[in-house]
């Protein structure tokens, strides 16, 4: 599965042509994906959920774009924890995030030891996912600094919701990646969904456009309706290839919908926001690029995909307590302090 | 001799000549002035940043995810404390990763007191520092320790946290560092930057250094004995060896002066040995006394040698207040200084068994 979604990604990422049908495909399975999730806070196969659902329309553009592999050739992506739509595009299969959600030893990410859609995959160049909020903002300079020297077309590609653009650490983005002479190839990307957990983005803002701040240092920037996947797919072709030629950061700020609230800390129920998956839907249907018909069935076959997922991470081993310092270290564990051994 | 600043000059040379490090930076790391001790001066990969540490780390978190070996430094570890949530990740980043994304970076920054340098200038790290998993700590005091846990510090592929003490930068050493001319002022010549000329067309010529390296987490016992232990490390490194030298000549009292170097992951073997052998212990640093490192190496040390201490094991440590203050009269009395380590060491030398 992964393999045919790797060449599509290649392939899109080439022509630059958007097929609208792979796109409203991938919506629909990176959707699935997260509503299966946020049944398993229910159903007493996960903890916590924080995820994507309403950034579908911008990240699965974006997924496909990526150029995807490994080393400074290839982009870097710092995510925060709203990305699973552009893994899903990049060819993540579901499972993958679903042992995440079930805290699997099988969980490629992290074993079972962090949230969910706290991705880490090093043959992508995705770095590890972090909950603290924007901190991805000052380590994404670093690999696009390794890239700048390497040179080539790779980029690095950092993301964030609206309210952590307060954060010093969006600053320090704008700042190293502008520094005259030597500016970086970085897509700097801010998911506006006008909300801080339960705060509104312009109750603790007198700025209205965040992006604008990159125009003090000389970059680039732009807005673009995060919902609508076609105008997505072209802002992101324009403004990837400008980083990818010029080797200078662009600040693009997208409007999405927050579909599910925050996270389950809030319920995670479905809440009254424009649904890009529904209108673009729709609009393929007017269209008749798809029939309702279709889109039913490619709901239904993505859910069952991600059942499927769930049932057999479900047969799959919890991490072991005896492994809770493997990996502190690359190279083993120091002989010294005596290790606390696990609680049992 | 070099000078602990010299020493790690050239040890970052040999890193950006032969161990694959391409960015030496931070605040004026790089020319003209090549760090504000001088221990960037004349590098080739030394670059000047904007001011502003969490840029700083982060940058080097990154570069070390992209499979590069940066050396970073915060110009004073007082102004460290901005970036500690970037430390955890950079700490939690191969762990997190189940190994997929280890982080070889050295973090360097001087630390402590000893050059009235006031409430910001003067504060250690070595508690907070060694708080954070995933970190590996060095705290060399001389320059050979220096030259040769930088050394390891590079070819590591985890974070290493290089502190050192900035009462000691100017110091120079007993040990040659294998390479180095014999007369410092030959050394001076080759890799000193001209003090107040322009330095546009200056370049440093750098000695020959063959291998060397000092592996991370082997103390060095600086002077045996037979009577008290005493654990330390940075600037109370000579302090104690000075007292130790005193009480030996006045008293006939023999005290083994091991100076930790990595504080993590630390020499247990030397320490718990040493304890066993002397049975009474003494740790010395200048950090806040309060959730002292001091205290972990005692919680260790008697859980592992209780039944061969003769007295309590012993702090001796900063006074617990927010600042060193400026006035020789307040630091002298905030952190160490000889007299209180030789009376410390006296006391529990002479505590009835
Ligand atoms: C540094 C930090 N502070 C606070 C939090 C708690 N927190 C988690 S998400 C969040 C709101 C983030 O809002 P925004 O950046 O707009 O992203 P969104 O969740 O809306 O996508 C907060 C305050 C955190 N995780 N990290």
């Amino acid at each position: 599965m992964s393999d045919v979604h790797g060449s599509a990604q290649v392939q899109a990422r080439r022509s630059a042509q958007m097929d609208v049908r792979q796109v409203y495909r991938l919506m629909a399975k990176a959707r699935a994906l997260e509503e299966r999730m946020i049944r398993m806070t229910r159903s007493n196969d996960g903890y916590f959920w924080i995820g994507g659902p309403g950034e579908e329309a911008f990240n699965v553009p974006l997924g496909l774009l990526i150029k995807r592999g490994q080393g400074p050739a290839f982009d870097y992506l710092h995510h925060h924890y709203r990305s699973s739509a552009i893994l899903v595009a990049m060819g993540l299969p579901l499972i993958d995030a679903i042992r995440q959600m079930a805290q699997r030893a099988t969980d490629p990410n992290s074993g079972g030891r962090n949230f969910v859609n706290h991705f880490a995959k090093r043959e992508w160049n995705v770095v590890p996912g972090a909950s603290t909020i924007e901190t991805q903002y000052s380590i994404a300079p670093g690999t696009a600094l390794a890239q700048a020297r390497h040179g080539g077309n790779g980029i690095t590609i950092v993301n964030g919701g609206d309210a952590g653009s307060s954060e010093g650490d969006f600053a320090t983005c704008l700042n190293w990646s502008s520094r005259p002479g030597r500016e970086l190839p970085m897509l700097i990307l801010i998911m506006n969904n006008n909300w801080g957990i339960s705060t509104p983005f312009e109750s603790v803002h007198g700025d209205r456009i965040i992006a604008r701040r990159a125009e003090a240092f000389g970059i680039r920037w732009g807005t673009v309706n995060g919902n609508d996947p076609v105008a997505s797919w072209r802002k992101l072709v324009e403004v990837m290839a400008y980083v990818r030629k010029e080797r200078k950061p662009y600040c693009l700020e997208a409007y999405v919908s927050r579909l599910h609230g925050h996270s389950s800390s809030s319920g995670a129920g479905r809440v009254q926001e424009p649904d890009c998956l529904e209108m673009f839907g729709r609009d393929l249907v007017e269209r008749e690029i798809l029939t309702a018909a279709e889109i039913e069935s490619i709901q239904a076959e993505y859910e069952r995909e991600a059942m499927d997922a769930l049932l057999q991470a479900r047969q799959e081993p919890e991490p072991d307590g005896d492994t809770i310092y493997d990996h502190t270290f690359a190279g083993g564990t120091p002989g010294w302090p005596p290790l606390h051994k696990p609680f049992v | 001799m070099a000078t602990l600043a010299q020493a790690i000059r050239l040890a970052l040379h040999v890193g950006e000549t032969r161990l694959g490090v391409t960015d030496v930076f931070g605040e004026d790391v790089g020319p003209p002035l090549g760090g504000v001790f001088t221990c960037t001066q004349g590098l080739a990969t030394a670059w000047n940043t904007p001011l502003d540490e969490r840029g700083i780390v982060g940058t080097a978190f990154g570069l070390a995810l992209a499979g590069e070996r940066p050396v970073a430094e915060i110009q004073f570890c007082d102004y460290i404390y901005n970036t500690i949530d970037l430390l955890k990740l950079a700490g939690n980043c191969c762990w997190s990763s189940m190994g997929q994304f280890p982080v070889p970076m050295v973090l360097m920054s001087p630390v402590g007191s000893g050059i009235h340098g006031s409430i910001y200038h003067s504060h250690s790290f070595d508690a907070i520092a060694t708080h954070i998993p995933g970190w590996k700590v060095v705290l060399p005091s001389t320059p050979l320790d220096t030259y040769g846990l930088m050394i390891a510090a590079i070819k590591d592929p985890n974070p290493v946290m290089f502190l050192y003490p900035k009462a000691l930068i100017r110091h120079q050493g007993t040990e040659k560092i294998p390479g180095e001319p014999d007369d410092p002022k030959v050394l001076s010549r080759m890799i000193d930057a001209p003090v107040g000329s322009s330095r546009e067309h200056w370049r440093p010529s750098w000695p020959d250094l063959p291998d060397f390296e000092i592996p991370i987490g082997s103390a060095k016992c600086c002077r045996p004995g037979e009577h008290l232990t005493v654990l330390t490390y940075g600037r109370t490194v000579p302090l104690c060896e000075q007292a130790a030298q005193k009480l030996f000549e006045q008293e006939g009292i023999s005290a083994e002066v091991i100076d930790l170097r990595t504080l993590f992951p630390y020499d247990g073997e030397m320490i718990l040995a040493s304890t066993r052998k002397t049975g009474r212990l003494l740790v010395v640093n200048e950090d806040t006394e309060v959730t002292n490192f001091g205290e972990h190496l005692i919680r260790v040390l008697t859980e592992h040698c209780f039944y061969h201490l003769q007295a309590p094991p012993r702090l001796l440590a900063g006074a617990n207040t927010p600042g060193v203050g400026l006035s020789w009269n307040l630091e002298r009395v905030s952190v160490p200084q000889l007299d209180a380590i030789h009376a410390a060491m006296r006391e529990v030398a002479m505590t009835e068994a």
